[in-house]
């Protein structure tokens, strides 16, 4: 790792002037940029250490939403009474994240900033990653691609969005309350991270200095059915291969809101408004499940070691669906 | 063609012909590149570069005030085992990958390699030291010593701060994947049995190669029932 | 009688509170930092090397390469002599064999600062295309000189006829994949010189074998090298042979004339320090219509480096593991740009018998004969590869046992027949299996004044459990408490033994201690029955015995469970001879070395391994719940302990079968998930129910005290097990490991 200078500022605007200036990293829990720094990925100057600004509260909005600051750590959050009655959803799929170490460290704002899953962008000696070093190529196009996307994907670019945390908040159609120079502004989850695309250096749409300081969900219909499915290689401490989320509001037999958004399969969590749309006004059976299927994985493209994730894919929403509504 | 070089220390050495193409086989021998032989430190000779960034961090470390000189990028970890040379706890993956770094910082369990330890300044840090002695042990450590609950013993120290940890969660109705899985759709429950399934799952984040896992879960299991 | 109990381990109470110093962890005054820095090309030559910014990082004090590396005998050849004294890479020169090799060395006041100088230094290779295609390599393989310790061949019979006028064929090629071993503690090495005396702080299963090879690298006296390392964090194979970084800590502890502490990477543990290879494994079985073996055909290929030849010795369990008149088992390597494999738990064993297993359940399961009682069969009651009765060998009953407990005759015999709810549910079988292997050792014993023994051999503990069991065997052979025995091993000065390989330590350095605590009591005794002031005075020496540390009388003893120490029964501490003797401590030293038994008998532990699996019949994905282990592998030193050991092979088992397999690019040869996030050993929550249980067999020819290894066997039996468990859940019979959900899906 780099030497760096560091700071810590005690006021949120201090932390925005000093992380305003070129070289300067936030760091929360620093579990996924101390990672990165060691590997030479990430190489800030200065380290500004957002970890003792009032930011770590989790307030109810009149409007019966939530409002989750970004130095709420990800235990905390899975943890937190609102959380747990209000949106079982996002704590199931924050506890199905990482370890137990990680997650009393990890923040809600590090979790959305984390960085793509692949072998070759967290190698700094293999020089053909477009998100490290643009233009220089893409080495997991042709190489070993069993855990790369399946959706959203480009030839620049084939990495996935590793957080279960954020498929979740895909799938709550959360916003990201961010406060840079030029003042707060709100983005939602959907825009949030970006596809690759031809800059796959950008994983997401925060403008450099600005920083994330909350989280805000809105009241949610789908605390009594939802179910975070992760599969993955190992029982545990493992990314997904594949994921999803899944929510469903049911009444009288019939589907009256649907979430459903998937994680391991691109680089952003994958949310199909049209997928959700499939269902709603429809009982949960096979073929409603099939439509809202095809729609989520509408323009899967396997790689050479990955196609088996559509599949996969196919069969894990089915499922998810299936114990969220209570018929698996 | 060969060419042996002295150097100033009296070390002979070999030079390298920089090669113009790929496939025809570059001689061992030759005359050096003159990027090489500039670019060479002589051995003996080090670097006359200062760092500038050194601090005074104070950490507060099983009980007792302690006051490093060190740079902001030392982790906790490294802190530990090479300046406080508390070696107890270690590093087996650097990464955040494997869990044989955790210590519990203020109560919490936590990787101690990716954090760093300007950043614990007024926290309660304690490391493995921190918990028992051979004659005084921590009923965890007792418990994993009576049911064989290590073999190397390098994943040890980790496992046993996280356990300790774990007990605390249990108690305080933290919850798991594992919890979810016994729990029906969306409803999560109030209480949390305690479980072997709860357990691995929360002690998944300490990797143990030897494959202690049986008697991992029998000595936590019998801690977390009070039955150690 | 304290063998054979399951006592805690005396080394407990340092490891449960972080008092356990491993390699890296000795305070040597005047250390610096060295980091490795590696090659990220599969092969070539080093053109040239950048260090001007590594060399300015504050607190570098020397970046070694090979422009400028002090040379070595030989080209620093000279320590070769695999598999202890392997070809390695230390900067004599310009070659690259494969990717991660190391190439330079960075050397700073501080761990950070090497580490980012590391980072600094820029290399330009000149490549050609690399040899890196398996199948394209294939028709290129060849015999190596040896298979391990036996011949690279063995054919007995007509195998091609056999086959012809079979009733039941089965002809199939099983695959495993490059693993490494990923100890919890990665290598390191502290490297001090004083003069030209070198010591070394390493992290071995073979303090003696790294002080010979090291001598050997620097060319200096054997006695002036100094290993040490009283705790491994695990080795398995990779810390059994002085790897490129051993001797670049000692080489760059010269050339900065401090002592250096290099500690490797987590990714630098995939390259380096070897890895179990890739095996192709083509099986043909042949059975008549009462499913009795009539061929075996087992032939592997594996792969190693341009380097050093070495062999995945998979075919040779076939040789002898079932009755079968015409075998053909033979083995063949290709050579491409990698790193040079090694040993890997239970190298040879544990990949064929993956394969054999496998096999076998195929053939069973063709015959319409359950496979257990195919096995049964065909049990070998010699070893017919060799022409030898087998020292021991209960496999019979650990079928039997284990069967019992495990329920076996509750399994569907139709796969796909079981489901609960969504999870398919399959039972399976598998012969588990390896060598009692034995070398000489030697050990001392010194019984000091106050009463307290050492008890001393250069052998290793990394979890196996060698400071308990051996001090359970002293305790017994001398008649002291064990709680007054201190055993010490991991240090190359101390009497001679073997490496922590081949699961040997316990056969080969238990009778040494034993024999040298046996003249310990003898010695004891000739004092006292010498000495005037003794009750003992020219008694006859074959009244007397040593119980819990006193000298007594045999026919005086108390009824067993009174205490020794009664006065007025007679006798005296032993600690009071010694004190007589001008308070001298007694020494005494004992070798022990197999015999001729070896050639005469063949020595094997055996075992039966049951596993249940469950498969979601959606999602593939596939789950352990209980597996259940019952060994014969003779005598059992310490019972708790032995149970870890083999839970800890089993796990092992489950890794190798559903998670383990490192990624190498094609196209430059470097691993890519070189780290314990994307290389998947086995998490907690993978580990369900383990169900050991060991068979009482006694064994008089494999050594004095019927020890038998039980570091590899464990592993050994379990790839196939759930292999067959899974075949039995789903129908699938899946010949490539491992076997993740994508292959069931």
């Amino acid at each position: 790792m780099n030497d760096v200078d560091y700071r810590r500022p005690s006021s949120v605007a201090e932390a925005i002037r000093l992380g305003a200036e070129p070289g300067a990293a936030y760091v929360a829990g620093g579990t996924n940029l101390i990672d990165l720094m060691k590997g030479h990925v990430a190489l800030p100057t200065r380290l500004v250490d957002v970890n003792r600004l009032p930011l770590a509260a989790v307030t109810t909005r009149p409007e019966g939403g939530i409002r989750i600051g970004a130095m709420v750590r990800n235990s905390d959050l899975a943890n937190h009474p609102i959380v747990r009655e209000r949106y079982p959803l996002l704590a199931q799929a924050l506890v199905a994240g990482a370890s137990p170490q990680l997650r009393n460290m990890a923040t809600v704002g590090g979790n959305l900033l984390q960085r793509t899953r692949c072998h070759y962008f967290y190698d700094a000696d293999i020089a053909a990653c477009n998100k490290r070093s643009p233009g220089s190529g893409c080495a997991a196009l042709e190489g070993r691609n069993r855990i790369h996307a399946i959706l959203g994907a480009s030839e620049a670019c084939v990495a996935t969005h590793p957080s279960d945390m954020c498929v979740a908040l895909a799938a709550l159609r959360a916003d990201v309350v961010v406060q840079g120079a030029g003042g707060e502004r709100r983005i939602a989850m959907a825009r949030f991270h970006r596809l690759p695309g031809d800059a796959p250096e950008r994983d997401t749409e925060l403008a450099p200095g600005e920083l994330i300081t909350a989280v805000e969900l809105p009241p949610s219909p789908f605390a009594a059915r939802s179910h975070y499915l992760k599969v993955r290689d190992r029982a545990s401490y493992a990314f997904a291969l594949v994921s999803v989320a899944a929510a469903l509001d049911i009444r009288d037999g019939s589907v009256r809101d649907a979430a459903l958004a998937l994680g391991g399969v691109a680089h952003k969590p994958w949310r199909v408004v049209a997928a959700e749309e499939a269902l709603v006004g429809r009982p949960l059976d096979d073929a409603t499940i099939a439509a809202a299927t095809e729609r989520a994985l509408a323009g899967a493209r396997p790689l050479r070691e990955n196609a088996f994730k559509v599949e996969l894919a196919r069969r894990a929403i089915a499922r998810a669906l299936q114990t969220a509504g209570g018929v698996a | 063609m060969s060419s042996d070089v002295v150097d100033h220390l009296g070390l002979s050495r070999r030079h390298f012909l920089q090669a113009a193409g790929a496939a025809a086989a570059v001689a061992p021998n030759g005359v050096p590149a003159q990027p090489a032989m500039r670019d060479a430190l002589p051995l003996g000779a080090p670097s006359a570069a200062k760092t500038t960034t050194e601090r005074i961090v104070r950490l507060r470390v099983n009980g007792a005030d302690r006051e490093l000189t060190i740079e902001p990028r030392v982790t906790l970890l490294d802190a530990l085992r090479e300046v406080l040379a508390l070696t107890g706890t270690k590093k087996g993956c650097d990464r955040g990958q494997c869990g044989a770094c955790t210590v519990l910082v203020d109560g919490r369990r936590i990787n101690a390699c990716l954090t760093l330890a300007v950043m614990h300044e007024g926290s309660e840090i304690t490391t493995i030291e921190g918990l028992g002695t051979p004659d005084a042990l921590h009923p965890m450590q007792a418990a994993f010593l009576s049911r064989d609950a290590f073999q190397c013993g390098y994943c040890t120290p980790g496992q046993i701060c996280s356990a300790v940890a774990l007990v605390g969660e249990l108690k305080a109705q933290a919850l798991s994947a594992a919890t979810f899985e016994a729990a029906p759709t969306g409803a999560v429950p109030r209480t949390i049995a305690i479980s072997d399934a709860e357990i691995r799952e929360r002690m998944s984040g300490n990797v143990c190669r030897c494959g202690a896992y049986v008697n991992i879960v029998a000595a936590v299991r019998a801690v977390a029932d009070g039955k150690a | 009688m304290i063998t054979g109990q399951g006592i805690d381990r005396v080394d407990g109470r340092l490891k449960v509170t972080g008092r356990a110093p491993y390699a890296a962890e000795f305070a040597v005054p005047g250390l610096v930092h060295a980091v490795l820095v590696t090659s990220t090309v599969a092969s070539g030559r080093i053109v040239r090397m950048d260090v001007s910014a590594a060399s300015a990082v504050p607190g570098v004090v020397a970046v070694l390469t090979p422009m400028n590396a002090p040379r070595l005998p030989q080209g620093g050849k000279a320590g070769v002599n695999p598999p202890a004294g392997r070809v390695l890479s230390l900067l004599q020169d310009d070659l690259v064999a494969y990717n991660r090799q190391p190439v330079a060395v960075v050397v700073a006041d501080t761990l950070e600062r090497a580490a980012q100088a590391a980072r600094l230094v820029r290399v330009v290779y000149a490549t050609g295309a690399a040899k890196l295609d398996f199948a394209a390599a294939k028709p290129n393989a060849f015999p190596p000189q040896r298979a391990n310790r036996e011949p690279t061949d063995h054919a007995r019979g007509d195998v091609a006829a056999a086959v012809a006028q079979a009733a039941t064929n089965v002809d199939v090629v099983y695959t495993t994949p490059v693993e490494h071993h990923n100890p919890m503690e990665p290598h390191a090495t502290i490297a001090a010189w004083d003069g030209d005396k070198l010591t070394l702080h390493d992290a071995t299963q073979n303090v003696g074998g790294v002080r010979t090879t090291l001598a050997k690298i620097f060319g200096i006296a054997p006695e002036n090298v100094t290993v040490l390392d009283p705790y491994v964090g695990g080795g398995f194979g990779c810390k059994g042979s002085a790897w490129s970084h051993v001797a670049l800590a000692a080489l760059a502890a010269k050339a900065v004339g401090r002592p250096v502490k290099l500690v490797l990477e987590r990714p630098q543990m995939f390259g380096p320090v070897g890895n179990r290879p890739h095996t192709e494994q083509s099986l043909s079985l042949a059975a008549d219509r009462a499913g009795k073996l009539v061929a075996v055909r087992h032939a592997t290929i594996s792969e190693t480096s341009t380097i050093e030849d070495w062999v995945e010795t998979s075919s040779l369990p076939a040789r002898h593991l079932y009755a079968c008149a015409n075998v053909l088992s033979t083995h063949r390597i290709v050579r491409l740009d990698v790193a040079t494999p090694t040993f890997m738990r239970a190298p040879g064993e544990a990949s064929g018998n993956f394969a054999l297993e496998s096999a076998i359940d195929e053939l069973a399961a063709r015959a319409g004969v359950d496979p257990l009682e195919l096995r049964l069969r065909n049990d070998a009651e010699r070893d017919e590869s060799k022409g030898r009765p087998y020292s021991s060998k209960s496999l019979r009953e650990c079928y039997r046992v284990g069967a019992e407990r495990f329920g076996w005759s509750r399994r569907a015999a139709t796969p796909g027949a079981r489901r609960d709810g969504r999870w398919r549910v399959g039972h399976g079988v598998a012969t588990a299996t390896y060598p009692a292997n034995r070398s000489a050792a030697e050990a001392l014993v010194r019984l000091l004044p106050d009463g307290s023994v050492v008890v001393a051999s250069a052998t290793h503990d990394l979890g196996t459990g060698t400071y308990t069991v051996m001090s359970q065997v002293a305790a017994d052979a001398l008649g002291v408490p064990v709680a007054r025995i201190r055993f010490e091993l991991g240090d190359s000065r101390l009497p001679k033994a073997p490496g922590a390989g081949g699961s040997q330590s316990a056969a080969s350095v238990a009778p040494a201690v034993h024999a040298a605590c046996k003249a310990m009591q003898k010695k004891v005794i000739e004092l006292a029955i010498a000495d005037p002031q003794s009750f003992a005075y020219r008694v006859d020496p074959e009244q007397l015995t040593v119980v819990d540390g006193w000298l007594r009388l045999a026919s005086a003893l108390p009824p067993s469970g009174r205490p020794i120490a009664a006065a007025g029964a007679g006798g005296e501490p032993i600690a009071t001879i010694v004190a007589r003797n001008g308070g001298t401590p007694l020494e005494t030293r004992a070798e022990a070395a197999p015999g001729a038994e070896r050639e005469q008998y063949s020595m094997h532990g055996f075992g039966a391994v049951f596993a249940e699996v469950r498969v979601d019949a959606a999602l593939g994905v596939v789950r352990v719940p209980r597996i259940t282990a019952v060994y014969a592998i003779g005598t059992v030193l310490n019972e708790k302990l032995a149970r870890s050991q083999m839970q800890g092979g089993i796990v092992w088992g489950m890794g190798m079968a559903l998670f383990e397999e490192s990624l190498r690019d094609g196209r430059d040869g470097r691993i890519v998930n070189a780290n314990l996030a994307e290389y998947h050993v086995p998490v907690n929550a993978d580990v369900a129910a383990i169900d050991v249980a060991f068979v009482a067999e006694s064994d008089p020819y494999v050594n004095p005290l019927g020890v038998k290894g039980i570091g590899e066997i464990g592993i050994t039996g379990v790839p196939a097990a759930i292999a067959n468990a899974v075949y039995n859940a789903t129908g699938k019979r899946i010949r490539e490991l491992p076997i993740t959900l994508d292959k069931l899906l």
